[in-house]
Order: C-alpha cells, then structure tokens, then sequence
C-alpha cells in the first residue's frame, strides 16, 4: 500500500509533501540556509514548483544534496553553483541577470521610464494647449445660463 | 436525445453570432435602422441557444450519461452531486462552453439594458459581440466539441480530476469566466467607439459598469482560486506566480487600471485614446490567459487540455480580435480628441500614474511568464523564471502604487497642489508609522517585511478613512456624519476598494514574514509546541468517502490549559481517477491560522506532520472581499442606474476643500 501510495505521490506532485522531517539538519541556522536555497530552486521533472515545494523524489534528492554541500562548508553561492554545473540553468527559479536575461530584468524599469515620459510629454502639450472653452461648451454654458 | 438538442442549438448559436456580427455592423454602416434593430433578438437568441446547450450538457453530467464522452472522462455516479454540476466546467470542452454562455449573456445584457445607448454605437456593440462569439463557437465546435458520443459506453467514468472536487474550487472558474469574459464589453465598447470615431462622457459611463463587474468577478474569482490553493495544496501558499496564475492575473492588473481611466474620460472627456487601447490590452490579456492555459505552451500546475493544435486556434482568434482592434485604434486613436485639460498636479495626473504603474506591473508579469518561452526559441537558453523572479521585479510597482495612492485619491480634479493633499494625509501617515514602529519593537529578530507591510497597508487605510472624513465638510460631528452617509455611493466602494487593498497587502506580509513553521514525525498521542500553541496528535483512522477513502488524523490544540480547537488533516485518495489529496485542518481566527497537513505515515511508526501558525492569515480574503464589495457598492451608484445616456449631470461634486 506504502509503495503503491509513493507511486501515485510520484504522478502528482501537487500533493502535500515537500521537506520531510528525516531531511531537517540538526543546526537551525543551517537548516534555514538551506530552505533559503531550495525555495529558489526548480524542481525538475515537476511543472513549475521549487525543490522546497515538491513532493517528487527528484526533489527530494536535490535537497538532500544542498544539504549535503552546506554540510560538507559549502557556501550558499558554491551549493546554488554546483546545482547549476548538474542540472543547468534551469534549475533556477530567479534567473541571474546575465547576457539575454538582461532584457527579462530591464523590461520594468524601462517601460516604467518610458511610460512615465510619455505621461510627462503629453501632459507638457496639454498644458500649452488652449484654456477657452471649446464651442460645444460654449454652447452648453449659454443653454444652462438661458435656462 | 437531450445531448442531441444540446448539440444541434450549440451549432444553432454559431449561425445566430455570424448573423450578428455582420448584420447590425452593415446596418450601423448604411444607417439602415431595421438591420440594427436585428442586433438585440440576435444576442437575446444566441444567449437562449447557447444557454439550452448547457442545460442539455448538465443534464448529461447530473444523469450520468456515459455515451456522453466528456462525461466519461470527467464524471463518476458516485460523485456528490455538486461536482457533477461543476464537472460541466472542470474541463476544457465544457469550460468554453460556460465561456461562451457568459460572452452571450454580456451581449444580450447590452442588448437588454442598452436602450438608451445611440443606436450605431448599440449595434456596432453588438457586432463586436457577436464576432467574438462566432470565433469562440468555432474554436469549440471545429476543435473541441463537448457534445461528441462515444460508440462503447463504459459502466463508469473516470471521475472528475480531485482537486477539482472541492467548493472553493467549484466556483472558481465561473467568476475567472465572468470576470475574463466581462472585459470583452470593454473591448467591443472601445471597437465600436473607434468605428464610430467618437468617445464622450457618455461612452465612459457605459463602460465603466462593464469593467467594474467584470472586476469584482475577476477580484473574487482570483481570490477564491487563492484560498483553494491555501487549504488544499498542504503548506499553506497562496500565491504562486504559475503561469495560469498570471494568467488570470495581468487581465486584473489592467481591468484596475481601466477601471480608474474611465473615470477620467466620464469625469473629465480627457484619456479617451489611453482607455480605448486600455480595453483593448484587457481583454487582449484575457485571451492571451486563454491561450496560456489551454494551449500547453507554457508548463504549469493548471494547464488543462493541453494541445498545440487549439493553442493555434487560439492564436488566431487573438490575433484576429487584438491585431484588428490595435490596427483600426492606429489609425482611429488619433482623432479621439481630448476636451478637459488638466495641470501636471491634479486628480488626472494621479489616476496616469496609477495607469502606468499598473500597466508596467502587468507586463513585467507578461515578460516573466513568457520568458522562458522567448530564451529557448530565441537564444537557445533553457531556463525558468518563477516566484523569486516576480516578487523581486512586481512588488517595487506596488509598493508605489500603495505610496502614492492615498494622496492621489484626494487630489483635486485639474489643478491641485501636491502639498496641500499631502497634509490632509499627515494622520495617516503618522498613524501608519507609529503601528509600523510597533510592530517592529514587537517581532524580534524577523526580517523588516511585515513592518513595511503594517506601515503601507495602515497608511492605505487610514488614508482612505480620512478621505471620507473630509467630505463630510466642516460642521460639527453629527452634521458630518451625516453628510457621510450620504455621499454617493461610487465614494464610499472607493474608500472600502482601497482600504481592501490596504488590508491585503498587509496580510500578505504578515502572512509571509510572520509565519511559524514545524515539520515533525509525531505518534499518537505525542504533542509538540509551536508559537504558544500545544498540538497533539490523537489518533489517525482511516474513513470511507462518497467517492474517496480518507486517512484522517485528530489534532487536538491547547493552548496552556484552555482547549483551542480539534483539527482535522486528511489525506484523500481517489480510486477512480487514481489520485491522493491532501486537507489541511485549519482553525481560523481573525488574528491567525493553525494550520496542520498530514503528510505520510513513517517506517519507524507516526506519521510526517507539518504544522503552520499564521498570524492575520484570514484578512488576506477579508481583503479581497472588501476590495470586491467596494466595487459593488460603486456599481449601485445612482449615476449608473439612470439612464446614461440622458442629459448630464453636473459633474460629481469636488472633493471640500
């Protein structure tokens, strides 16, 4: 029953599951160094979940790993790296701003000054532009003052 | 034979949308009234046709019909009845259908209500109306066809997906739909505006009501999906930055921002040509969500009937409508003049930097959620962008936007002085940092996020509240209060709306930075402490279901000697569709969660526990209630039930000085 419940975990891994208590280390610091580290990793086989999330075995074994690297006096920037050496950039949920990823980081911020300017501009032309009244409202000023 | 009937005024409807979408449109052209007189028959006709052809499908799913493929594969008579009914829609086939009956009822509710609309503008509505409709009724019966028999009926289904089997669940894609849906009255509104080459105050007040119910649905669908996640997925997440998640979200994202553009055009006959292309985008992302979730393209935990071959279809259709809309507001959009002018600091101004902010917020959403899409295809680099990625490049956007709005929101219209605005928000501002500050001196050795969170959400608050104080003039207190009561009602779901906000964001740090955490091997009847609160385990037994076998397990919960509550965590598991979920047991407070999944029984004996408390968990969803009631109340608004179109009113009075 165990095994045939692990099988159907394995198909679905949105299931409750993620770190399981045999994996905690028994230094506290550590431990949340490593929780910091797993939430900003892929799980690989899964559909867009972290390895902290994730109830897949691959999962499991990759948190494992960094705990094993942090273990072993590894930085958090060596365990990330060595992750990366394994599984590839994809493994990162926050891709690094290097090369092409550059255009996923200054999409924001340029858009923001772009959009901004262009709010300026229009409004430095709305302003130079006429105060009078235009003749439809002219029109209506004289209905209401007539009634 | 019902299937049959269902089936036939399925294909009825498409017929009735092409006459729609052509008939009304020549007549609008040639100023032939009676070929625009067919536009209202045409909708209330395609919304009957299409609304028999779901009773025929629900009728199939309540009765079990197994020659009914989609039954097959999504139905199981013993599944309560409620998931038979939502079944209808907990699929892709189905879901365009209940899409496709919301599109129609939209179009027959202008048809209905639109009396007083001119009539070009009412028919060129409808056409557009009509256009989308026949393309969506297409997609379905050419692709993905709901009403399509199997020659072998089995003795039962495969049951509906479980996790679909729920509530919170149940209801939320029909408002996602209601919501997603609704933003095509925007788009055909700011079509027709541009056929006709005018937009006025009119125009706005017209669609106003549109965006803000298809706001609310879209608030209280996202919302509902939110808590779903939080109770069923067995941490306690809310909020996952999935691509369908996204999805549902960039079409919110601009549906606030035309929302508040609206008001300008309405207000002040100025932004017209921003609010046109501002419908556009909203629904433009509402299809751009429809194409995500159901093409497969993206990978997600939600995407359901994945499939290249309608993912193209879908492409089409977006194409089609936004390609076609974006062309003609090209060479349209230019003429839409603007009348009122207004001063770089006035009410105006304000609501441009609201738009901004919330545009740029929602395509740096876009970005991300393609991303990994645009690196492969176009750089050969394989990578993923996920919840660290958003939160770092979406909060800045917000966390100015929640800044800024409180002064914004007191600004006056045209010309106003930011000084002036600012200092009737000194209480707020002192109010929001003096909690900050307690809330700081409170936590101990806990990041600064919650602290910020208290101080932008108090400062939304409060700022709100002070916004309706000074309206209610000068007089003594009595006097104002009364004066409160009566100020309309679009003021009052203003202040609730973003004092909705206010709430959210804070329980969203509080959530996020307060949160404590314990994953544990527990027997029974061992017990273990977490933030104050002893929870021990009691026993773990196995129960039936209607359509499940549950492994429940008894947490009792003290704390010190008093009993708090007794928790329930399950683990389910589906025979027919061959799948486990998990329950959280959850007792909610106003001032925290407890939270408990059950996770798998151990080798050494016990079972894997992981337990949550949750400070002010709950106001996330009070939140978004109140931000969803806000627009509520503002759609009661007595300017949107007289006739829009009449003679205008004076314009709403300016905020007292």
């Amino acid at each position: 029953m165990r095994a045939f419940l692990l099988a159907l975990l394995l198909v679905l891994p949105m299931a409750a599951g993620a770190v399981q208590p045999d994996e905690i280390l028994p230094d506290p610091a550590m431990e949340a160094r490593a929780r910091a580290i797993t939430a900003e990793l892929r799980c690989v086989v899964c559909r867009n979940e972290s390895v902290d999330d994730s109830n897949a075995e691959i999962a499991r074994d990759i948190r494992l790993m960094v705990r094993e690297r942090l273990v072993a006096g590894d930085t958090n920037e060596e365990a990330v790296q060595f992750m990366v050496d394994r599984f590839g950039e994809y493994i990162l949920l926050n891709p690094r701003p290097t090369g092409s990823n550059l255009i996923l980081w200054v999409t924001g911020p340029a858009l923001l000054v772009a959009g901004l300017g262009i709010a300026l501009m229009a409004a430095r032309r709305r302003r130079a532009g006429p105060e009078a009244l235009s003749a439809e409202e002219e029109a209506r000023l004289k209905a209401l003052l007539d009634e | 034979m019902i299937v049959e009937f269902g089936h036939y005024a399925l294909i009825l409807a498409f017929a009735v949308s092409l006459l729609q979408s052509l008939v009304p449109l020549v007549g609008a052209q040639k100023g032939w009234a009676d070929w625009m007189a067919a536009a209202g028959p045409l909708a209330s006709g395609q919304f009957a046709l299409l609304a028999i052809a779901f009773a025929a499908l629900t009728y199939a799913f309540v009765t079990s019909d197994f020659s009914v493929l989609l039954v097959v594969d999504n139905s199981h008579t013993l599944k309560p009845l409620l998931y038979k009914i939502s079944g209808v829609w907990g699929n892709h086939e189905g879901s365009l259908l209940l899409w496709s009956l919301i599109l129609a009822l939209f179009g027959a509710s202008a048809a209905w209500f639109g009396g007083n609309l001119p009539a070009t503008l009412q028919a060129r509505v409808l056409a557009v109306q009509g256009a989308i409709g026949a393309a969506f009724l297409a997609f379905m019966i050419f692709t993905s066809n709901p009403f399509l028999r199997t020659a072998l009926p089995p003795f039962d289904g495969h049951d509906l997906n479980p996790l679909l089997q729920d509530p919170g669940l149940a209801f939320h894609p029909p408002f996602l739909y209601l919501g997603y849906v609704g933003l095509s009255m925007a788009f055909s509104f700011a079509v027709a505006a541009l056929i006709e080459g005018k937009v006025d105050a009119a125009w706005g007040r017209w669609v106003r009501p549109w965006t803000l119910a298809a706001w609310i649905f879209l608030t209280i669908g996202i919302a509902l999906g939110s808590w779903w996640a939080y109770y069923e997925l067995g941490w306690g997440g809310f909020w996952f930055w999935d691509p369908v998640e996204n999805a549902s979200f960039m079409p919110w994202l601009f549906a606030t921002a035309l929302l508040h553009s609206a008001i300008v055009v309405e207000k002040r006959e100025t932004l017209k040509a921003w609010t046109i292309l501002l419908a556009i985008l909203g629904f433009g992302f509402s299809l751009m969500g429809t194409f995500i979730v159901r093409s497969g393209v993206i990978t997600s935990v939600h995407a359901f009937a994945s499939d290249p071959e309608r993912g193209v279809f879908i492409l089409m259709i977006f194409a089609v409508f936004v390609g076609g809309a974006l062309t003609l507001f090209a060479l349209r959009g230019a003429a839409l003049e603007a009348k009122g002018v207004f001063a770089l600091v006035s009410r105006e101004s304000a609501l441009v930097l609201n738009n901004v902010l919330l545009a740029v917020a929602s395509f740096v959403v876009f970005v991300g959620t393609m991303w990994p899409l645009v690196s492969e295809l176009a750089f050969g680099r394989v990578l993923s962008v996920g919840a660290p990625f958003f939160n770092a490049a979406f909060t800045p956007f917000m966390v100015a936007l929640a800044i800024a709005l409180p002064v914004g929101a007191v600004m006056p219209w045209k010309r106003g002085k930011l000084g002036k605005a600012a200092a009737s928000m000194t209480g707020a501002l002192a109010l929001a940092v003096a909690l900050a500050g307690l809330a700081f001196a409170l936590q101990t050795g806990r990041s600064a996020l919650a602290p910020i969170g208290v101080l932008l959400g108090s400062w939304l608050v409060f700022g709100a509240l002070i916004d309706l104080w000074t309206r209610g003039g000068r007089q003594g207190i009595g006097d104002r209060l009364r004066r409160i009561a009566r100020l309309p009602r679009a003021d009052w779901g203003k202040a609730i709306a973003h004092g909705g906000l206010g709430v959210t964001i804070f329980a969203v740090t509080a959530v996020l930075g307060w949160a404590s955490e314990d994953i544990r091997v527990l027997r029974p009847g061992e017990s273990f402490t977490l933030s104050g609160h002893t929870f021990t385990l009691t026993g773990v037994e196995r129960q039936p279901g209607p359509n499940y076998i549950s492994t429940m397990a008894t947490v009792e919960v003290h704390d010190g000697d008093r009993y708090i509550a007794t928790l329930h965590p399950e683990k389910r598991v589906y025979p027919a569709a061959g799948m486990p979920t998990t329950e959280a047991g959850i007792h909610y407070t106003l001032t925290r969660d407890l939270y408990v999944a059950l996770g798998d029984p151990q080798d050494g004996g016990g079972w894997a526990l992981r337990t949550y408390v949750k400070p002010f968990a709950v106001w996330l969803w009070i939140g978004s209630a109140l931000m969803a009631l806000g627009g509520l109340i503002s759609l009661t608004d007595r300017r949107f039930r007289v006739a829009a179109g009449a003679r205008r009113a004076p314009p709403a009075a300016a905020p007292a000085e």
